[in-house]
Parts: C-alpha cells; sequence; structure tokens
C-alpha cells in the first residue's frame, strides 16, 4: 500500500452531497483491466456522449486538472462496495477527500489502498470550498502526521483510528496482521468444528 | 440481555484486538464477476491458496446476459469478465456456477435459496446489497475487493463491531402494500444517512408476518439508508424455510442446528443503541420520484417542493415537476427483477397484476427471475406463460437492468419504473430516469403505459 504522511497540492471543490460510487467509476470501467480508471473517474459528469469533456465539470477545469485533494459534501461514496471508486481517484491522482461523512464501505475500502478519507464538519468543507473556488493558487495541506487539514489560511484537526493512521503512515497492508494471528484462527476454527459442526458441512 | 447482533458477533470472536478492533470468522463468502478479480490476482501473485474453499461459492450474475439462449459471450463488454471468473475459479478450485448452470442466479437470490446462507452465519460479499442474506438471521454485509482477498487467503476479517439499531415495524399493513413499499418507506422517514455505522435489527409484528422473501426483500435495502447490516431474528419461519434446502445441514446435524438457530433472537430485555419506529398503517404503494432512495412518495401524494439545490437537481434530471402527481406520468420501460425483488413470490404478485392483461404499447417490460431455480419454479406454475401472453419479455437470471452492465439498460432520457434499489442518475444506464416501486405496482404501471396505483387495477 502506498504510504501517506503529508500531502499538499490542488484540491477540487465538489460541494454535492451523497456522490455515489457509480458517479465515481461507472460499471462500464469495470469491463476490462485495460480501462483507465482515472481516465473514467466521474466518467457520466465529466464527458459528453461524444467523449468531449463538459468544460464546467470542476476536474475539466485548468486550475483543478491536477488535483491531489478533493473536497465533497457529506456521505460521500454513498451506495456499491465497488472498490474500483477508490482506484479510480487514486489513478487520476487523488490521495485525499475532505467531506462531513463517507460512506462506511467506502470509508474502509479507501484505507486498504492508502486514500485518506478526511472529516471536517459542513461549515468547514464550506468554507474550504468557498476558498478555492476563488484562490489564486487553490491548494490545501492534509498532515496525517499532525492529524491536521490547513486550508483557507486556517489549520483544524481531524481524527482517524490510530491503527488505520499507522498502516497509512507507514504503508502497512491489513492482510499481514490478519496472517499473523493465524494461530488463533486456527485455534477458533478446531473448536468450531465441534460446537458448529453444519458449518463445516457444504456439500456442494 | 444481548441482541441478536451481539450473540452472532461474540460466537465469531477469534479475537478482541486492544485497538477496539475484532478478528471475526466469516462463516459463507460469496463470489461474483464484479468484484473478485483484482483479489484472485493478488492471490496468485502472492503465491496464497483459499484457506475454507467450501465456505466459498462463486456465481456469474452481474455482467452476463439475460436473453433466451445467453452464453457467455453473448454480451461482448462481460466476455472478459466472465473468463477471469470461470478461469479462477477453475485456478483456485473454488465451487462455482457457469452461465450454463441450472443453479446460477444472483448471488443474494442463490445463497438463501441452496442453504449456503444459514441462520446464525456471518457472511460476506463484494457486494453492498449482501444484507440480504441478513433475513435468515446471519451477519451479513457487503466488503470491498482487497477484503475479499483477507477472506479468500483467511476465512477472517478484522473489522469494528457496529452500533446497534432496531427498526421495529408495527401497525395493520394495506392492501396493495408490499414488503418493497415498506423498507421504502422507512428510508423515506428516516432518510439516507439515518443507518450509518449500525447493524439494524428488524422487528416487530409487521415483520413477524412476512414470509422470507419479503424479509429479504426489507433487509436488502439497508444500505440504501447507510447500514452494512440488517439482519431479522430466527423464528418458525425462518426454521421452516431452511428446511430440506440443498446444502443445510440433514438428519442428527439438523437437529443441532436448529436447537444452536432457536436462540438466535434479541432478548427481551436487550439493549439497542438506537430505537426507530415505522408506523405501516398508513403507507400506501411506494414510487420515487427523485434520485435518492429516500425521495418517494404513496402513489396518490404529489411531488414535494424541493427543499435544495440537490431536490431541484433532481426534479430536473428526473423531469417532473414539484406538486405535479405521479399517477399519469408515461413509462418507457418496466422491470422486474434484482437481488431486491426477484424471488418466486415477487413474480407471484406481479402476475397477479398482470394476468388477463397486455403491456401498455411503447413500454418495454421485462421480467428478469433472480435465480435458474426461481425462474425453473416459476415455468412449473405457468408464470412464464402470464408474463409472456401479456407482452413481458421472459429473462434468464441475473442482476440485469439493475446495475445495467449487461447489455440490459435504459436508454438516455427514458423512464423506468423498476422493482431495484437505486434511482440514482446514470444508474440504469447513462441519462435514465428510474422510479423505484414495489413488483406489483411496476407490473400495474407496465400494463397502464403511466405510473398508477395499483390497488385500482387488484380492486377488479
Amino acid at each position: 500500500m502506498q504510504a501517506f504522511t503529508v500531502l499538499h497540492g490542488v484540491a477540487a471543490p465538489m460541494p454535492i452531497d451523497n456522490i455515489d460510487t457509480d458517479a465515481i467509476s461507472p460499471m462500464a470501467a469495470g469491463r476490462s483491466t485495460s480501462v483507465d480508471l482515472g481516465a473514467m473517474l466521474f466518467n457520466n459528469a465529466r464527458y459528453n456522449e461524444d467523449g468531449s469533456e463538459k468544460p464546467d465539470f470542476v476536474l475539466n477545469q485548468p486550475r483543478f486538472r491536477r488535483s491531489v485533494i478533493l473536497v465533497a459534501g457529506q456521505n460521500f461514496g454513498f451506495g456499491s462496495s465497488r472498490e474500483r471508486a477508490v482506484w479510480a481517484l487514486m489513478k487520476f491522482g487523488i490521495r485525499a477527500v475532505i467531506a462531513p461523512s463517507f460512506a462506511d464501505i467506502f470509508y474502509d475500502n479507501a484505507f486498504q489502498n492508502g486514500l485518506l478519507p478526511v472529516v471536517q464538519s459542513a461549515e468547514r468543507c464550506a468554507a474550504i470550498t468557498e476558498f478555492l473556488q476563488s484562490a489564486t493558487a487553490p491548494v490545501a495541506t492534509v498532515d496525517l502526521e499532525r492529524c491536521i487539514v490547513l486550508a483557507a489560511g486556517i489549520e483544524t484537526p481531524f481524527s482517524v483510528p490510530a491503527e488505520r493512521r499507522l498502516a497509512l503512515l507507514e504503508g502497512l497492508e491489513e492482510i499481514d496482521v490478519i496472517l499473523r494471528m493465524a494461530p488463533d484462527n486456527d485455534g477458533f476454527e478446531a473448536a468450531d468444528r465441534k460446537t458448529r459442526p453444519w458449518i463445516y458441512s457444504v456439500t456442494t | 440481555m444481548p441482541t441478536l447482533l451481539d450473540k452472532i458477533w461474540a460466537e465469531h470472536t477469534i479475537r478482541d484486538l486492544a485497538d477496539g478492533r475484532t478478528l471475526l470468522r466469516i462463516d459463507r463468502h460469496l463470489i461474483h464477476d464484479g468484484s473478485s478479480r483484482q483479489a484472485f490476482d493478488t492471490l496468485r501473485q502472492k503465491g496464497w491458496r483459499f484457506r475454507n474453499l467450501e465456505q466459498n461459492l462463486a456465481v456469474v450474475d452481474h455482467i452476463i446476459s439475460t436473453l433466451p439462449d445467453r452464453t457467455g459471450e453473448s454480451h461482448p463488454p462481460g466476455r472478459e469478465r466472465i473468463h477471469a471468473l470461470r478461469q479462477n475459479a477453475r485456478d483456485f478450485d473454488v465451487p462455482f456456477f457457469d452461465t450454463d448452470s441450472p443453479r446460477q442466479g444472483i448471488v443474494h437470490v442463490i445463497a438463501p435459496e441452496l442453504g449456503f446462507t444459514l441462520p446464525g452465519t456471518t457472511v460476506v460479499c463484494g457486494d453492498s446489497h449482501t444484507a440480504t442474506n441478513g433475513a435468515l438471521g446471519a451477519l451479513a454485509w457487503g466488503i470491498g475487493t482487497t477484503e475479499v482477498m483477507h477472506v479468500m487467503a483467511t476465512q477472517a476479517l478484522l473489522t469494528r463491531k457496529p452500533k446497534r439499531m432496531r427498526a421495529s415495524f408495527t401497525g395493520r399493513v394495506q392492501p396493495g402494500v408490499y414488503a418493497k413499499d415498506l423498507i421504502l418507506a422507512f428510508i423515506r422517514q428516516n432518510g439516507v444517512t439515518a443507518g450509518k455505522g449500525y447493524a439494524v435489527e428488524y422487528a416487530g409484528p409487521v415483520i413477524s408476518a412476512l414470509g422470507m422473501e419479503a424479509r429479504m426483500t426489507i433487509c436488502n435495502m439497508s444500505i440504501e439508508f447507510g447500514a452494512r447490516m440488517g439482519l431479522i431474528g430466527v423464528d418458525e419461519t425462518t426454521i421452516a424455510y431452511v428446511d430440506g434446502r440443498q446444502w443445510a445441514p440433514k438428519g442428527e446435524m439438523w437437529d443441532q442446528a436448529v436447537a444452536h438457530w432457536r436462540t438466535l433472537h434479541s432478548d427481551d430485555d436487550a439493549a439497542f443503541d438506537l430505537e426507530v419506529a415505522l408506523d405501516c398503517s398508513n403507507i400506501g404503494p411506494q414510487v420515487s420520484w427523485g434520485t435518492k432512495p429516500e425521495d418517494m412518495i404513496n402513489v396518490d401524494d404529489r411531488v414535494p417542493e424541493p427543499g435544495d439545490d440537490a431536490a431541484r437537481r433532481s426534479l430536473a434530471y428526473m423531469g417532473l415537476a414539484p406538486g405535479q402527481t405521479l399517477e399519469g406520468v408515461p413509462i418507457d420501460y418496466a422491470f422486474i427483477g434484482s437481488c431486491t425483488n426477484s424471488r418466486l413470490s415477487d413474480l407471484q404478485e406481479a402476475a397477479r397484476v398482470i394476468r388477463g392483461r397486455k403491456v401498455a404499447p411503447g413500454v418495454t417490460a421485462l421480467a428478469v427471475p433472480g435465480s435458474m431455480t426461481v425462474k425453473a419454479e416459476a415455468e412449473a406454475i405457468g408464470l412464464d406463460r402470464v408474463f409472456i401472453e401479456a407482452g413481458f419479455e421472459w429473462r434468464n437470471a441475473g442482476c440485469s437492468m439493475c446495475v445495467a452492465s449487461n447489455g440490459d439498460r435504459v436508454l438516455p432520457g427514458r423512464r423506468s419504473i423498476s422493482t431495484t434499489n437505486r434511482n440514482f442518475e446514470d444508474r440504469q444506464g447513462p441519462g435514465s430516469r428510474t422510479h423505484l416501486a414495489s413488483p406489483a405496482s411496476v407490473a400495474a404501471a407496465a400494463v397502464s403505459g403511466h405510473i398508477t396505483d395499483v390497488r385500482k387495477l387488484l380492486r377488479h
């Protein structure tokens, strides 16, 4: 997993609530591994039917084309569990999403890949959005070491589960933690086979 | 005083970590063509195998054509994924239902139907509608592809226990109102984020009176208000449903299992973090007007005034005006299917409405059974004739027009009424306009050519 320490760069405002994972990465992007997920990020909002760009869409605007941070509305990542939504954001170059809240599955998927979901109040998100829309340099900093967002001239704290923070700082994968507990898993299974034998006797 | 969630959680806890996480044992893992590929790839790269093969089941559902005589080649954009799943299942020896299997179907339809999902099990799948399986008194939830790989390799997940919500459904359900209407009304009442962080136990006299397939419809839509898990306590209805299923325990093991399953309900004095009630007495048939599952009204109500920009955007996308009725709004597509509403009872409820009637001119109507087993059962009692004679297309099993990745889709700007779970922009195809409703309401619209109150058709 890609480690995450301090991120500084262009931040794109997308002040819309309930941005769903279908909108982030449509089904068509999942057909083949040869699809460029980053190019298809927000496909339906970003392109016209003939494939040309919609100039009004935030990531098509010259100021925001190289965004590394997204500032969104509440319940970001709503809907489908597709992890491809996280992969698509990262392929585009986004490494952090700032929003008042995230959908649960998206939130977990983000951490598994090194995309940082940052919760900030709706008022703070609105203030950052307003700043980004008018600033000459629409940039922000997300510092995971200090758990601070620096944007619109002020610093605000954010919190993430301690183990998630550590995993991101060091680029650790969760599977390695699970594998280290293999003896516990073995012991559980041996006992469980006796108490719930029907779980282990599936006949295909 | 434990809740059902507490009981199942405790029974599957391999180890509690100091940071609040739990290593949780997974009993059942469902794999499909949409979300598993990169997980198999990681296993291959690492040189790992499945830890407990027999507790995994793979099937093609998302990207497979539903046309008559379909094969894995019928929908060219789906070939690559179907080939990949077939090869992966073969390479790793995973139990697999291919495109020509008589047991093929949507993961959440076939798992309960086969007796793969059992009461008290932990069930996961790379699909957000996995809570469907919670209807059996199972703890079931959707995961991403990284966690799919974790389960393949370890049959366990590192996770945090959700909070406990109880949703009590009370009152008297009116004729023409179905499980789908109840859960849609619940989402309308509580909003699309109400369930965030919770496992929701559906309870109360209305839930107890529902059959298993109706309970699956309720649990299916938990994610549409933000809850990863939705479940219902085990009762005699549950046990009768599981009894005799192909993979359900038999003989002495059955007795042993049933004795355990009878303990799988929240205790009378169980404490929940949040209690929510739904009075079902005044709920009519529900139809959505916007692009979020909370954007619902009784079919005989008027489209509300938009309260914010999002609602205005929704109305514009849907081509509707505040204050208008949905009754009479012409439709182009009627879709009956998906993991929400594609079981035998769903098809029967729709058939009751369309029997002796014809699909209105200009309407494309699809009936897509949730599994090839459901299809065969429906054909055995002549339901296929009812649909076909009315002018419906009678299809093979798959996710079809719910997720629009198999060639079945709504054309841009066209209007669909659908038994599915999401009315998001572009969900049923770019530019599609979706109205969520029950199978009976979709059937009523199909034969009327426009959205209508199904109760008018049931009276005659």
